[in-house]
């Protein structure tokens, strides 16, 4: 049988067992509402609360500080929506940057439209974020900075410490997008000064339909989704209890292993960066060299299109991403990409390799193995490339 | 202690077994990301396809239609206020009633404070509006009407499928709304044939698991995405699709389209009121009598006996009931249903929800019924007259 390569771990992870184990239960026999008073509700109600706790240990901050979401996406929208509309008497200005996920960035424009004022903040050719520009960026009506924790696509981890230094010596709300930072990368809420923080459960190994949203106690924030009185009145709807408690394991069982997790992914990372560089040419990394998430790679490849470049991949059992996952059936080439400086051409030529805890080294020995003659035979039918070689007609 | 008896359905089900067989498989083995390229990613497209199908088959609606969301809350606030940012240019009234659940009167609230005005409309004893009153309410600048089908607390249906029609032959005609969260799975809705334009329904009500539900939004009714990012669901409701709980959704649909008698819950309730009002004759049953109201909402109240002490006794014999909706069980004030039917405030405050599903038993009626009884004598017994 052919190999099996899972290698999009940033796009969605599979479920651990030992998080399925734990939802189980709560489908079929402690499956009551935690708004119930009887027996099954409060028993219900001690699993959100167990894992409510979990997420708080996570973190470093304290339970009553988070509030459980469908999801990443929510998260952004009810952190940026919310302080935008809770805080437009002090001001209409948000800060944030042009490498955001598309849950912060359409949010972000849609504000726009509203008559909030928006600063997209450049970032370098790693595609870094220079807190000294956020600095710049503030004005007096600024009310929310809102900078992701790492980047989804490239990988780059950006100074969050020091922007949250910034943030909070000049009052302002600062927003972290850290959907594909928490469980893999250390994550101090407390001690980087982050008054909202938004993560997702099917990053680290937990189910889908299922994220927080971090509050700091006393940041004042409308809520997103109106109803029944559950997370303290600022997030209705029946709680995803099965959902919430995989979030609960996930995030504990992802945090206490971390440091070992990133060593192991950061050293096969490494090796595959090499290996690629090393054996393919006209090939750039993008994003930072080491500022960057343990199971990222992301190459982009002059004279190939992308999307073939993965269509290959997978005929070979490998699984990978050419963008996010959220925009890759769309033709526009990221806009991470162009925002790091790549010219049209080559970022369409890019390609997401995202390790995770199922990946062993066989797996990239099998990818160094495999990609080189991929790349060589799909150049050998560009165009694009012939011109490069000099002439050299093969279509 | 005896076998133990579930009927709080209106709260929340169990997750039927093969639903969670098909939740299981899709986490550990399809966990990919439908917006993915790779196989994995078209294999989580073709069940989100498979599931989209599936639904709008039950309902009797083009499959484009139906928009999955995180629940019926979020397919509520997102039918609600997507349908006032939409239509804010051509007007800022809406029309609902007294005894909507609280995702609706709670948006509604909101709205209320960002500019729009908003009619209530009173209902009658048994819980019912009037479409007359509907016709009444409306104004040239109402946009939206949003009646629930059946109520959470006390079961009573409403007439949607009259508003429906009488909506449709209004000139400005507003959008139609219909939060049937109790009543998909359990009653025919035909939104298409009805005139209803948008449609929230909950995977958790009908043996899903939580997390997940859905809007059915007619073809041409504009909707102002509350959730902005990548674009799923056609850009009306961004984030990664909660695939294991769609597939559930899907699975539980297809079990009470191909495997259900619908005739079964109606049976079930007729044998508890049967041996209830034997049992227990001053036993009063709030809202519709109970073979006009929906076939697994019963709200009875027990004179005398606070609703809350009724709810613990039931509880030390191992049957577990509601008291009023579970979202507002825990805040002591009196139900906003039982006060708009004019219930007085005595027996509003001993009203118990019973509430039932297709795993009930027609012995667990009965036995119901008996250790209510039992419950009444004791209870009554440190009860002063």
């Amino acid at each position: 049988m052919q190999r099996r390569v899972y290698m999009d771990h940033a796009a969605t992870t599979y479920t651990k067992q030992e998080v399925l184990d734990e939802m189980l239960p709560y489908f079929k026999e402690i499956y009551g509402n935690p708004s119930s008073v009887h027996g099954f509700g409060r028993e219900a109600r001690k699993a959100v609360d167990l894992a409510r706790e979990r997420t708080a240990a996570a973190l470093n901050v304290s339970p009553e500080e988070i509030y459980f979401t469908s999801g990443g996406t929510e998260a952004d929208n009810w952190a940026i929506k919310g302080v935008a509309w809770a805080n437009k008497e002090r001001g209409n200005h948000i800060i944030t940057t042009s490498i955001e996920h598309h849950a912060v960035l359409h949010t972000c424009q849609y504000l726009e439209k509203m008559g909030f004022e928006v600063t997209y903040l450049p970032v370098d050719s790693y595609g870094l974020v220079y807190p000294e520009q956020v600095k710049e960026a503030i004005t007096d009506k600024t009310i929310l900075i809102s900078v992701m924790f790492a980047n989804n696509e490239i990988g780059t981890i950006e100074p969050i410490k020091e922007i949250g230094q910034i943030a909070r010596e000049r009052g302002i709300y600062f927003h972290t997008d850290a959907v594909q930072a928490v469980g893999h990368i250390p994550v101090d809420v407390k001690d980087m000064n982050i008054d909202l923080l938004s993560l997702s459960a099917h990053k680290f190994y937990g189910p889908k339909g299922v994220g927080a949203l971090y509050i700091r106690k006393g940041v004042k924030l409308h809520p997103f989704i109106h109803g029944g009185a559950q997370e303290r009145n600022r997030r209705a709807g029946t709680e995803n209890l099965p959902g919430i408690v995989g979030l609960g394991k996930a995030i504990e069982l992802a945090v206490s292993n971390l440091e070992e997790n990133s060593k192991r992914l950061t050293a096969m990372r490494d090796r595959l960066i090499s290996g690629v560089l090393n054996s393919i040419e006209n090939v750039r990394l993008n994003g930072h060299p080491t500022k960057r998430l343990p199971g990222n790679a992301n190459f982009s490849f002059e004279f190939i299109e992308g999307e073939s470049l993965l269509l290959s991949l997978d005929m070979k059992g490998i699984a990978a991403s050419s963008g996010s996952a959220c925009t890759s059936g769309s033709l526009d080439p990221s806009h991470v990409l162009l925002a790091i400086g790549l010219p049209h051409e080559i970022a369409h030529g890019s390609l997401r390799l995202t390790l995770g805890d199922d990946n062993t080294d066989e797996d990239i020995d099998y990818v160094l193995e495999v990609l080189p003659g991929i790349v060589k035979r799909l150049r050998e039918m560009s165009p694009l490339f012939a011109q490069h070689k000099g002439g050299k007609h093969y279509v | 202690m005896e076998r133990e008896i579930y009927l709080d359905n209106a709260a929340t089900t169990p997750v039927h077994p093969d639903v969670a067989e098909a939740v299981m498989e899709c986490m550990l083995h399809d966990f990919g990301n439908p917006s993915s390229l790779h196989r994995m990613g078209l294999r989580a497209e073709k069940k989100l396809k498979e599931t989209r199908e599936r639904i709008a088959s039950a309902l009797g609606v083009d499959p484009e239609g139906v928009f999955f969301t995180s629940g019926g809350t979020e397919a509520n606030n997102l039918a609600i206020i997507g349908t006032a940012l939409a239509r804010k240019r051509e007007g800022r009234h809406c029309i609902t009633t007294k005894v909507e659940h609280p995702s609706v009167l709670n948006t509604f609230k909101y709205l209320e404070k960002e500019g729009w005005e908003v009619t209530y409309l009173p209902v009658n004893r048994d819980g019912v509006v009037s479409p007359d009153d509907v016709r009444r309410a409306i104004r040239p600048d109402t946009v939206l009407v949003s009646i629930m089908h059946v109520n959470n607390e006390i079961g009573s249906i409403q007439p949607v499928q009259e508003i429906g029609r009488l909506l449709k032959a209004q000139g400005n005609s507003p959008v139609f709304h219909v939060d049937a969260v109790q009543s998909f799975g359990k009653l025919d809705i035909k939104p298409v044939q009805w005139g209803i334009d948008l449609l929230s329904i909950s995977g958790h009500k009908i043996h899903a698991p939580k997390g997940i539900g859905a809007l059915y939004i007619r073809k041409g009714v504009k909707i102002h995405p509350l959730q902005w990012g990548g674009g799923q669901e056609k850009g009306v409701r961004s984030g990664t699709e909660n695939m294991p709980g769609i597939v559930g959704f899907g699975e539980a649909v297809r079990w009470l389209e191909e495997e259900v008698d619908r005739g079964y819950l109606y049976r079930l309730k007729g044998i508890l009121v049967a041996e209830l009002t034997e049992r227990v004759p001053s036993a009063v049953i709030n809202g519709p009598p109970p073979e006009e109201g929906a076939p697994h909402i019963l709200s009875v109240s027990f004179p005398g006996i606070r609703g809350e002490v009724m709810l613990h006794a039931l509880e030390e014999k191992g049957v577990y009931v509601g008291t009023g909706s579970a979202c507002s069980s825990r805040r002591g004030h009196m139900s906003h249903v039982l006060e708009a039917i004019g219930t007085k405030k005595d027996v509003a405050q001993g009203a118990i929800r019973l509430s039932l599903s297709y795993l009930n038993t027609e012995d667990e009626m009965r036995q119901t019924a008996r250790i209510i009884g039992q419950c009444v004598k004791e209870l009554e017994g440190f009860v002063r007259r």
